[in-house]
């Protein structure tokens, strides 16, 4: 027992080398995510059906399907369909050469799809008293956008985002399947390597699980801030 | 160029078609039937929480925040390894079973996938149950029901109506989270079909699109079908 403790104990440092990974990978398909689901959320609730069609056919399939399933269609399937070794000899060969990539594009458009719909119903709740008084003292209708409507918006869904970003941090682990050596991809090589069954995924899950209560507790500041209103404190 | 598309799909040993119905089949049977248990480790694990003994509750809130912070690959990894072979040695050291007793992986990965959305159902079903008004409970106590007619003739009814939703959506996304079990390479449910079609004939868009399409296509049965339930279970509130 004591030395399956070690084992698992002495796993961690290459680990929580791998961690920066993984915190990149939430990161960057995060901060995507949210713009892209931004951009989404406006064109679903466009009343131009170019718009709103498209987005909500991206947005069905993109929450319909696995992610695996997205993550290997990318992964294998660009490769196709871009003409012969034409990717070889690009300027993207040196970006595409490895699953980073591949996992950044694959994570980022899923995130914002689901983004997509939580911030489609926030802007669509946002009260219709706000944009008639900022319509009254003169805003154009993109200051409106961006000084009432989409500050209210992102206030009210912040939660719903925040555990969005602990899905897509999980999510992040799926990326070990296309040769992305993250926290998972990692520990499993190491599995192969060790012939340890157990002891790195154990050690992996203690640091997944410790990323996971620090992550929540930086968003819980930041989301009571948010709502000082609501406990009617201004 | 379409005729070739026409021959991959086609059925018997050169196309793939009869390949994908059977990964169909079986991506239906593996979520069918995790959902079936998690539904039960739900309830278990709410009883838990709910309970007034304090062990029960430290080992549901355990198992609650620990699986819902672990990547669920992570977690279908650890319980297909780890669990069913420590109780496959118990059940052995036991005297159960005979020795090189080995559990069939079908039920070791729908075990893995269960014990993963039992967290998130217990979460649900909590909710559920705590949205059920305290006099209603207490009515029943007082024309005399045994605590078991009390659950299931006022808390049962009554909790589905909050609970449908959520486990609508659990459902969905068990049936997304049944391609991880791809990943063991053990089940020719959809994605590992699709993997092993395209690896073979290299039309990796081709043959992903059309298991993107299969799924797509659980999920727009699935949400017609649960529009119907939640209207039928809130004909009482409009």
């Amino acid at each position: 027992m004591i030395q399956f403790f070690n084992n698992v104990v002495s796993w961690l440092p290459e680990l929580l080398a791998a961690t920066p990974l993984t915190l990149t990978l939430t990161l960057v398909a995060g901060i995507c995510g949210l713009v892209f689901g931004t951009l989404l959320a406006l064109a679903r609730l466009s009343d131009s059906l170019v718009l709103s069609m498209p987005a909500g056919i991206f947005m069905f399939v993109m929450r319909g399907t696995p992610l695996l399933v997205q993550l290997y269609l990318i992964y294998y399937g660009l490769g196709q369909i871009l003409p012969g070794t034409w990717v070889r000899h690009s300027f993207l060969w040196p970006y595409l050469r490895d699953g980073f990539s591949y996992a950044v594009i694959a994570l980022s458009m899923n995130q914002a799809a689901y983004n997509g719909e939580v911030l489609r119903g926030a802007i669509r709740s946002v009260p219709k008293g706000q944009i008639e008084a900022s319509v009254a003292i003169g805003m154009t209708s993109f200051q409106v956008l961006t000084r009432v409507r989409l500050p209210l918006a992102f206030r009210d869904c912040l939660p719903v985002l925040t555990s969005d970003i602990i899905i897509l941090l999980k999510s992040t682990a799926l990326v070990s399947t296309i040769t992305v050596l993250e926290l998972m991809g990692t520990a499993r090589m190491i599995q192969r390597e060790s012939l340890q069954i157990y002891e790195p995924l154990i050690a992996c899950g203690l640091v997944y699980f410790a990323v996971v209560i620090v992550l929540t507790n930086i968003m819980r500041p930041i989301e009571s801030r948010l709502t000082r209103f609501r406990r009617g404190n201004t | 160029m379409f005729l070739t598309y026409i021959d991959y799909m086609g059925w018997g040993a050169k196309g793939w078609g009869d390949e994908f119905f059977f990964g169909f089949l079986m991506t239906l049977k593996i979520s069918l039937s995790a959902y079936a248990l998690a539904l039960l480790f739900g309830f278990l694990a709410t009883a838990a929480k709910l309970s007034t003994n304090w062990f029960l509750r430290a080992m549901a809130v355990t198992y609650t925040t620990v699986v819902r912070s672990l990547p669920e690959i992570l977690m279908v990894l650890i319980v297909y390894f780890t669990v069913a072979g420590l109780a496959e040695t118990a059940l052995v050291k036991a005297g159960l079973v005979d020795k090189g007793f080995q559990f069939d992986p079908f039920w070791a990965a729908v075990f893995a996938l269960a014990f993963v959305s039992g967290a998130f159902m217990t979460e649900v079903l909590r909710a559920a149950r705590l949205a059920v008004p305290e006099g209603q409970i207490e009515s029943a106590t007082a024309v005399g029901m045994s605590s078991m007619q009390i659950f299931r003739r006022v808390i049962l009814p009554q909790m589905m109506r909050h609970a449908i939703p959520g486990m609508g959506n659990l459902w969905l996304s068990v049936t997304k989270d049944s391609a991880i079990v791809a990943v063991l390479g053990a089940f020719s449910e959809l994605l590992y079909t699709g993997y092993r079609a395209a690896a073979a004939t290299r039309e990796y868009v081709f043959f992903y699109g059309v298991t993107a399409v299969l799924f797509l296509l659980i999920t727009l049965v699935s949400v017609a079908v649960l529009q119907w339930m939640e209207r039928h279970l809130n004909r009482g509130y409009v």
